[in-house]
């Protein structure tokens, strides 16, 4: 298998990752490189195997639904790039 | 301030974490002055190395003198006051946390990571500042931190491995007693090996992934980084335990690691993977390797192969999983909430797709790209569910080895430290690096990297692999073999 650039560009756009075309062009010679380290995968039989998401065989945990911590809004907000009356600041996005 | 008085008991820069302690109880040195004299090497030599990020010695200092405020009210426990280096992915209030990354290069952490809580909260160590990491912890040479590579004490134009790179290159070169790391491939491993360090990967689910920053959440797993299993044993005792701010985090008893540390190794078996001791291994590291099976069997231990049979396939299924894992996670970062915001940019979407594209790496870019793309629409099947099957089959693997050992021996890296610049350019080459550990964070297992002696001047690591909790039987076997050689005392020359 080997990535086309349009792949390339496509999948950056999903990533939200912009992408110039010398940089798309450098990606592909090196994802298709990396894929082909991961294509070693493709030759082993794996039917009957139940896929394994997690180290531990583990259900999620169930807590109360009760409000365990205080409100932090003016710390969380301090490291935001931009902020005004307690809102995040962002360009506008509905005319 | 000048460096080791003569009313110090002793060379501190070398001393035990146990002999800090009980120096610290005797009142024969106080924290300030522990403090002080690792924040005066960090100064002195830190320029040469890049361990460390940020180091705040005021900070530090009244840390020290907390710490010295409860021994003087006998209200402290064995690690109160002793000073440590924290791996740049835990957040810690108050400090900038970055991450290794430009995304984060302001980012001044509003909450405690639950290990730092531990660590210095509630344990009383000192943070001494923060040491550098490959961004998102995504590397196997420190090369591809933002705030430059880290060089490897043992020779300043090496890595020191990665992604714990700057934790172990700060342990190594004696600007900290020990240090925190984490390992989602190999990153405290094999760092602690190519640095001549005793480093811990624990099961995962030991230690609480809360404020530690996510890079593949199933596989990340936080350790100790020290100079002895010792050592290593009692950072973990502080480290470890159940959180309930982390969903993964494991119902379990606290445990003394360091409980079976002394227990003689008389019938102990040792697996040896045919498939670790095959073609790929450089040949110095392997003899060194050969001479660790050696002295275990002087110590009453007999060695039995076993086999790992897909253990070939760690790697592949690997990068699959985790860069999956990390392009969710990652996703986080948008230039909203916190984090790099491009100076320029049109609408939202452009925001999103400039702040991103400016704020990583080309690492982490690359596995982000990656991880988008076998979870696409069409590709997840092939690729995602396939690595999680081989996944099982690899975890299935170490199952069936433990019913005929204890602990399964190999070597941590195929190589010693290589050259800064060396694989930089071929990032399958630079994968290649972690073959021998990544496997045991796909099965979630612990494992162990300990010095086991040199070639050509840059120091082995031997790698010990245990069943799920068996810590305590690593950290007894590491320690066993730290008795009987003298490898992990070793130190580089030209640090002094």
């Amino acid at each position: 298998m080997s990535l086309t650039l349009d792949q390339v560009k496509r999948i950056a756009h999903l990533a939200r990752i912009e992408i110039g075309d010398e940089e798309a062009l450098a990606t592909q010679g090196q994802l298709n490189g990396i894929f082909q380290l991961i294509e070693q995968m493709q030759a082993v039989d794996t039917a009957g195997i139940e896929p394994m998401a997690h180290a531990q065989d583990l259900s999620q945990r169930l807590r109360a639904d009760a409000v365990s911590e205080e409100n932090r809004r003016a710390a969380f907000q301090a490291v935001a790039p931009e902020t005004e009356a307690g809102l995040y600041l962002v360009p506008k996005v509905i005319e | 301030m000048a460096e080791p008085g003569p009313r110090f008991p002793m060379n501190m820069i070398n001393a035990s974490l146990k002999e800090l302690s009980q120096a610290l109880a005797a009142k024969q040195v106080s924290s300030v002055e522990l403090t002080t004299l690792f924040l005066d090497r960090i100064d002195r030599l830190n320029p040469q190395i890049n361990a460390f990020v940020t180091v705040d010695r005021e900070k530090s200092l009244k840390a020290a003198a907390a710490a010295d405020a409860r021994i003087a009210a006998g209200q402290f426990g064995p690690l109160t006051g002793i000073p440590l280096a924290q791996k740049d992915i835990f957040c810690a209030e108050g400090w900038r946390t970055t991450c290794g990354s430009k995304m984060l290069e302001n980012f001044v952490a509003p909450y405690d990571a639950t290990v730092v809580r531990k660590l210095e909260g509630e344990a009383g160590m000192v943070s001494l500042g923060k040491t550098n990491m490959d961004e998102f912890a995504m590397g196997s040479s420190n090369e591809n931190s933002y705030f430059g590579a880290v060089k490897n004490p043992w020779a300043l134009d090496r890595v020191p491995g990665g992604s714990s790179g700057g934790s172990a290159a700060a342990v190594a070169a004696r600007l900290a007693p020990i240090a925190t790391g984490t390992d989602t491939g190999g990153s405290i491993r094999q760092p602690a090996a190519m640095c001549g360090l005793t480093g811990l990967k624990p099961t995962y689910g030991v230690v609480s992934r809360y404020g530690m920053i996510a890079y593949a959440s199933s596989l990340d797993q936080g350790g100790p980084m020290g100079r002895s299993a010792e050592d290593c044993a009692l950072l973990l005792n502080a480290m470890a335990g159940f959180d309930e701010r982390d969903s993964t985090s494991l119902e379990r008893p606290a445990e003394d690691y360091a409980r079976d540390l002394d227990k003689p190794l008389a019938g102990l078996r040792v697996g040896l993977p045919k498939e670790f001791f095959a073609a790929g291994c450089d040949a110095g590291v392997m003899a060194a390797v050969q001479d660790a099976i050696r002295e275990l069997e002087k110590l009453g231990a007999t060695m039995v192969e076993v086999s790992l049979p897909n253990s070939h396939l760690s790697v592949p299924a690997y990068y699959v999983i985790a860069p999956a894992e990390a392009s969710s996670n990652l996703s986080r970062y948008d230039g909203v909430r916190y984090g790099y915001r491009a100076p320029e940019y049109g609408n939202l979407d452009d925001m999103y797709m400039k702040s991103r594209a400016q704020g990583f790496g080309a690492e982490v870019k690359r596995r982000i790209l990656v991880g988008a793309y076998v979870l696409s629409h069409g590709y997840y099947d092939a690729y995602y569910l396939q690595a999680q099957r081989i996944r099982r089959l690899i975890a299935n693997d170490f199952v069936a080895a433990f019913n005929d050992c204890d602990v399964i021996l190999g070597p941590t890296a195929p190589s010693t430290a290589f050259r800064i610049g060396e694989k930089s350019s071929d990032p399958v080459q630079m994968y290649l690096s972690d073959i021998y550990t990544i496997a045991v964070n796909l099965a979630g297992l612990p494992g162990m990297a300990l010095p086991c002696g040199f070639a050509d001047g840059l120091p082995v690591g031997l790698q010990l692999i245990g069943n799920y909790f068996a810590e305590a039987r690593l950290l007894n076997v590491a320690h066993r073999f730290q008795q009987a050689t003298d490898w992990h005392t070793q130190q580089p020359e030209g640090i002094a």
